[in-house]
């Protein structure tokens, strides 16, 4: 269990993140929703030790993420982030072999070239499994990170926007994926999401942030409505269900043909 | 054999022979008198060779960058600067009555205490980013140097015919027991290194990453900080800058870059002994051109920094391009 409590942290005047508590159990994806500036990728920096808090605590399975031991924490949970740039040339082989790092030291058995296999497989990364990391796409490193995260095996994972840079396809084989070892192996993950389509279809509870303030948290099915949405989103947003999925849509200014309605509302801010 | 194993091998064995060229090349009179005399510097070479790669492999790889280097920031203008307050401060007479172990060891400390102070800041420090550290760094040398002029324009100018002697890196009057201290050292901090080489390696995926994986950051960073200043101190503080009184060297970027185009892959384990390999070779090749072609007109940092010098040129060109 990921406990969080009163979780505060401001760059400079500006309070981020805004005395956050939350509980996130293991077993089943976590979506956390927001517009931008939110604080949701500050708050996921924060409960992976990323970033250091001013105020608060979080706690993993008991161990606070502040005071123990890196390595006891990185066979507990992992983090990727948004951005990743490595300074040396590798292979995805080799990215994804550094996954087992807490577990070997370096020194990778045979049973640890497993795990690393078996990631590869899971994100079908084997036929370039040799190519170097900066001769990929955008999409086919984006796979090879979470690749690495999931050969390091953790029981909480935390994800910062792991579908910006794949398409449709990729993007949702990786929910699948994600809600999967979720499911199936009792992890917990918790993913960073834009599209609240995918959040609504994927994840089993849902964290609105808003201002650095968690505006709701619940089970999807209790919170993804047009209220809670419109809510953090400051636009009117509607919720239905279509074959069994949910399909968000929202307001158009000047109606669904665009034409001459009023002008567009500009949010202010941002 | 791997491609990397084939390459160290090469070099390892290039670099003894000419290491054995270096040591029996045109010796005349007394035998014994000579090798212990080349010996000696053949040492020296191989005590600042190596600090400087290891030193400049290491700091690259926190820095996430293959252009910045210890000197690039600033350290080899730092120790001309001391040297300047030294003379300054104490004159040269008093300078030379005093103890060349007890000024070894003030040198060394007071760059160690500069280099750490000012890396923690910027690496450790809230706002990451690399071009403000590279500017950071250059400022900072030319600061260094700006102060050193100022001094040297005030000085007498019989003193700073002697500072002058003593800012050029230069391997023929190395104290025997300052060498010793200098190799105990820089042993030392090879040993640590390759010890950390598992953990370098993880380091080169960036700070977030290295966290993922358990690393304790900072306390890393900050070690590697002190293992690179201790080092760079000790190899200046022994010899003199490589490059008198410019305020950045090259020879670090030279060494680095050259060994990564031979040891491809990033596996702190090759690519150190692999920087080490090369740094022997260019400064022990350099010193040999030196003294046969040049006949110690000239001094050995002249050499290594046109070419290092060129290389950065070109490597930054291609970084824009890119």
């Amino acid at each position: 269990m990921i406990e969080i409590d009163g979780l505060t942290k401001s760059y400079g005047r500006r309070i981020v993140v805004d005395g956050v508590s939350l509980t996130i159990p293991r077993g089943g994806l976590t979506g956390i929703i927001g517009p931008n500036g939110a604080g949701k990728s500050t708050l996921l920096g924060l409960a992976s030790r990323l970033l250091a808090a001013d105020r608060g605590t979080v706690t993993v399975d008991g161990l606070d993420v502040a005071r123990a031991s890196g390595e006891l924490l990185a066979r507990r949970l992992s983090v990727l982030k948004q951005e990743n740039r490595v300074a040396a040339r590798l292979t995805v082989r080799d990215l994804v072999a550094f996954g087992r790092y807490p577990h070997s030291r370096g020194r990778l058995s045979s049973s640890e070239w497993a795990h690393v296999e078996k990631a590869l497989a899971f994100l079908d990364l084997q036929p370039i499994s040799g190519s170097f990391l900066d001769e990929l796409s955008g999409g086919q490193r984006q796979r090879a990170y979470v690749a690495m995260v999931l050969s390091q095996d953790t029981d909480y994972m935390l994800f910062d926007e792991p579908l910006s840079s794949l398409d449709i396809r990729h993007a949702v084989s990786m929910m699948h994926l994600l809600r999967n070892a979720s499911r199936s192996f009792g992890k917990a993950v918790v993913v960073v999401l834009h599209d609240i389509n995918i959040a609504a279809n994927f994840a089993d509870r849902i964290i609105g942030m808003k201002d650095g303030r968690v505006a709701f948290h619940g089970d999807t099915a209790d919170v993804m409505t047009g209220a809670f949405l419109s809510s953090i989103y400051d636009i009117p947003i509607r919720v239905h269900r279509l074959e069994g999925q949910y399909v968000t849509t929202y307001a158009l200014p000047g109606g669904p043909e665009g034409g001459a309605g009023e002008d567009p509302v500009l949010v202010a801010g941002d | 054999m791997t491609r990397p194993r084939t390459v160290l091998l090469v070099l390892a064995c290039t670099v003894v022979a000419v290491a054995v060229i270096f040591m029996t090349l045109d010796v005349r009179g007394n035998w014994d008198y000579v090798l212990a005399l080349r010996a000696r510097k053949l040492l020296a070479i191989c005590v600042v060779a190596t600090a400087i790669a290891v030193s400049t492999v290491v700091f690259q790889t926190i820095a996430g960058n293959r252009i910045l280097t210890p000197s690039i920031m600033g350290f080899d203008a730092l120790y001309a600067l001391l040297q300047t307050v030294f003379v300054f401060v104490l004159g040269t007479a008093r300078l030379s009555s005093v103890d060349p172990r007890l000024l070894f060891a003030v040198e060394a400390g007071a760059m160690l205490l500069f280099s750490v102070l000012l890396y923690r800041w910027l690496f450790l420090g809230a706002r990451q980013n690399l071009h403000l550290l590279l500017l950071v760094g250059v400022v900072f040398g030319l600061f260094f140097r700006g102060l050193m002029v100022l001094l040297q324009r005030v000085i007498d100018p019989n003193e700073f015919v002697v500072l002058q002697d003593r800012l050029f890196a230069s391997f023929n009057g190395v104290a025997p027991d300052l060498l010793l201290v200098a190799t105990l050292v820089t042993g030392g901090v090879c040993l640590l290194v390759w010890r950390m080489r598992d953990r370098l390696d993880v380091l080169l995926l960036g700070r977030d990453q290295a966290i993922n994986l358990g690393l304790d950051y900072r306390r890393m960073v900050s070690l590697i900080l002190i293992l690179v200043s201790l080092q760079v101190s000790v190899a200046t503080a022994l010899v003199g800058p490589l490059n008198g009184f410019e305020p950045i060297s090259f020879f670090g970027l030279l060494v680095a870059n050259v060994t990564y185009l031979l040891i491809p892959g990033f596996r702190h384990g090759q690519v150190l002994t692999g920087a080490v390999l090369v740094g022997i070779l260019l400064l022990l090749g350099g010193q040999l051109v030196l003294e046969q072609v040049f006949g110690l007109g000239s001094a050995v940092g002249i050499v290594t920094e046109f070419v290092g010098g060129t290389m950065f040129i070109i490597m930054l060109l291609r970084g824009m391009a890119r």
